[in-house]
């Protein structure tokens, strides 16, 4: 049994369906990559994963446990850093972790061991007492990474973890994701349209394209499906989603991609 | 919990919590509701600025109005110097105006995704929309300071038996939760900060004049008097006005006030529980 199971998963909005039948299987252990351009349905994923939003049709089960029958019970499995930046600016690192810590349970008597051990393995102990709101993007990040995983959930989701990131904050994000992986086990499904990011971390990618899966496999894989030689991931996703600059995203993604690449610059 | 469960390895508390008694599940969410609640105050503990600068209004109510109105004796108080039948309606109008647009907080705490962290959490939704009510009732209870201080100057004749004020603080924190959870709610419907924007302001002066705040319900239109008993306002108003002063009394009484009050929160909580996960979408 894998960490994720879907099954023709679907989501529509209004006419639009934003997510097509989607079937996907991730391993335990995974890092799991969900390319695709704007618009491509990828976050929309991850919100019916992650219970946010439920599925029109189709059925998806997280660690075993449905996602809509046992929402609960999938919600003690995952950890979800979202696009947006969702640590609380006018809380300390500490304290954005303190709260963490109690939604999820932990208890009292491990809660600052926990914490104190989130903090040193992101690098944010010497942090820990300031506001985040006086935190750079790199480090609000990796918080948020501390957050999602302080109740050591099997499997954990990154939407667009490095968006808006200058490339050394980019790089110290993908070491620490590695770290995670590499002590703890932890699966990761992670959407990104940066291929080099896919190329860095995932052991698998799946590149989604108007809501469906139009190429699946390891990213070499994908890159001997074109048939010729030093073909990059990139050359893969043009491949494969087409010339279709402007028919992804809308003004909303637009707007909300760029505020949260404000907040983190 | 059994005792066999409690002496589980702590390896399993995940798998622990799973099966859960009745008892387990309501220590949780009285848990989990309080948590929110301890965000709100570390929240005012580090920024304690807006809790001052919202003094301003009712100051001006108060100074002004108050001290206008009290000449005058134009408004049956029964028997109360007018800025004594005032002080608490005022108390109960600054509470409103901070609940009221509690929704802008919620929308703005989604726009930046700290609303999604705590959906996907374990934490039981209702728990965390009653607890957002309460922290508003947090918040205003540190307004109710500030009225007290302004109100103790201004000679108001004001009731300091500690059972009292702990009634009062009672009164202050379930009318706080009523106004922000129905702006939870609406701002779970309307989604966008534009939208709520104008819906609050349609909503403040009519829920203000539309009660006992700064004159009795027996002074009104019939017409205005079934609204005025159909709006929580005129019975947080009412309890405040019994609790708050020394010679105060209660036209419906203290222990209806709290029913209704109590009453309208919870199903608000409930119904906001059941919307919350909306303003997400």
């Amino acid at each position: 049994m894998g960490v994720l199971e879907t099954e023709r998963l679907t989501r529509r909005f209004g006419p639009l369906t934003a997510v097509d039948a989607l079937s996907l299987k991730v391993e335990y252990g995974e890092v799991f990559g969900l390319l695709g351009p704007n618009g491509a349905g990828k976050t929309t994923v991850v919100k019916m994963l992650t219970t946010l939003l439920p599925p029109s049709d189709g059925s998806a089960r997280v660690a075993g446990f449905d996602i809509v029958h046992q929402a609960e019970e999938v919600r003690r499995r995952i950890g979800y850093v979202p696009q947006m930046l969702s640590a609380d600016g006018t809380l300390s690192g500490y304290e954005n972790l303190l709260i963490s810590a109690k939604l999820y349970d932990i208890p009292g008597k491990e809660r600052e061991q926990r914490v104190r051990a989130g903090l040193a393995f992101m690098g944010l102990t010497d942090a820990a007492d300031r506001l985040v709101r006086q935190y750079s993007g790199g480090m609000i990040r990796r918080l948020e990474i501390a957050q999602a995983t302080l109740h050591r959930p099997p499997l954990l989701f990154l939407d667009e973890p490095t968006v808006g990131l200058d490339p050394l904050a980019r790089r110290a994000v993908w070491e620490h994701i590695a770290d995670l992986r590499a002590e703890f086990g932890t699966s990761i499904l992670l959407t990104t349209h940066l291929m080099e990011e896919a190329d860095n971390l995932c052991t698998r990618v799946a590149i989604m394209h108007l809501g469906k899966v139009v190429a699946l496999g390891t990213p070499a894989e994908l890159k001997d499906t074109l048939g010729r030689e030093g073909a990059t991931l990139d050359d893969v996703f043009v491949h494969y989603t087409g010339d279709t600059l402007d028919a992804g995203g809308n003004y909303r993604d637009a707007a909300r991609t760029r505020r949260t690449a404000r907040r983190l610059g | 919990m059994t005792l066999q469960e409690r002496g589980a390895p702590r390896a399993a508390w995940v798998e622990r919590l799973g099966s859960r008694d009745p008892l387990t599940t309501a220590g949780d969410f009285v848990r989990k509701t309080l948590v929110v609640v301890e965000v709100e105050m570390r929240k005012l503990r580090h920024d304690s600025t807006e809790v001052i600068s919202r003094a301003a209004q009712p100051a001006l109510w108060l100074l002004v109005f108050g001290q206008v109105m009290n000449q005058m004796r134009a408004i049956p108080t029964g028997g109360l110097p007018y800025i004594d039948f005032l002080a608490p309606g005022i108390l109960a109008q600054s509470v409103l105006f901070i609940a009221i647009f509690y929704g802008i907080a919620i929308i703005w705490e989604r726009d930046l995704g700290i609303v999604q962290k705590f959906l996907v959490s374990p934490a039981p939704r209702t728990a965390q929309v009653l607890g957002k009510g309460l922290a508003a009732g947090v918040r205003a209870l540190a307004q109710a300071l500030i009225i007290y201080a302004l109100a103790a100057l201004m000679g108001v004749d004001l009731n300091w038996n500690p059972l009292a004020l702990l009634g009062v603080a009672a009164v202050v924190v379930c009318g706080a939760a009523v106004f922000s959870l129905f702006s939870l709610l609406v701002a779970c419907l309307v989604k966008t900060r534009e939208r709520f924007m104008g819906f609050g302001q349609v909503m403040t002066m009519p829920l203000f004049f539309a009660s006992n705040a700064i004159y009795p319900v027996s002074l009104m239109p019939s017409w205005l008097q079934v609204i005025a008993r159909l709006n929580p306002l005129t019975y947080e108003v009412d309890a405040l006005r019994a609790l708050m002063l020394r010679g105060g009394t209660s036209v419906y009484g203290v222990g209806m006030d709290l029913l209704v009050l109590v009453g309208i929160a919870a199903v608000l909580a409930v119904a906001g529980g059941r919307l919350y996960p909306n303003v997400v979408t």
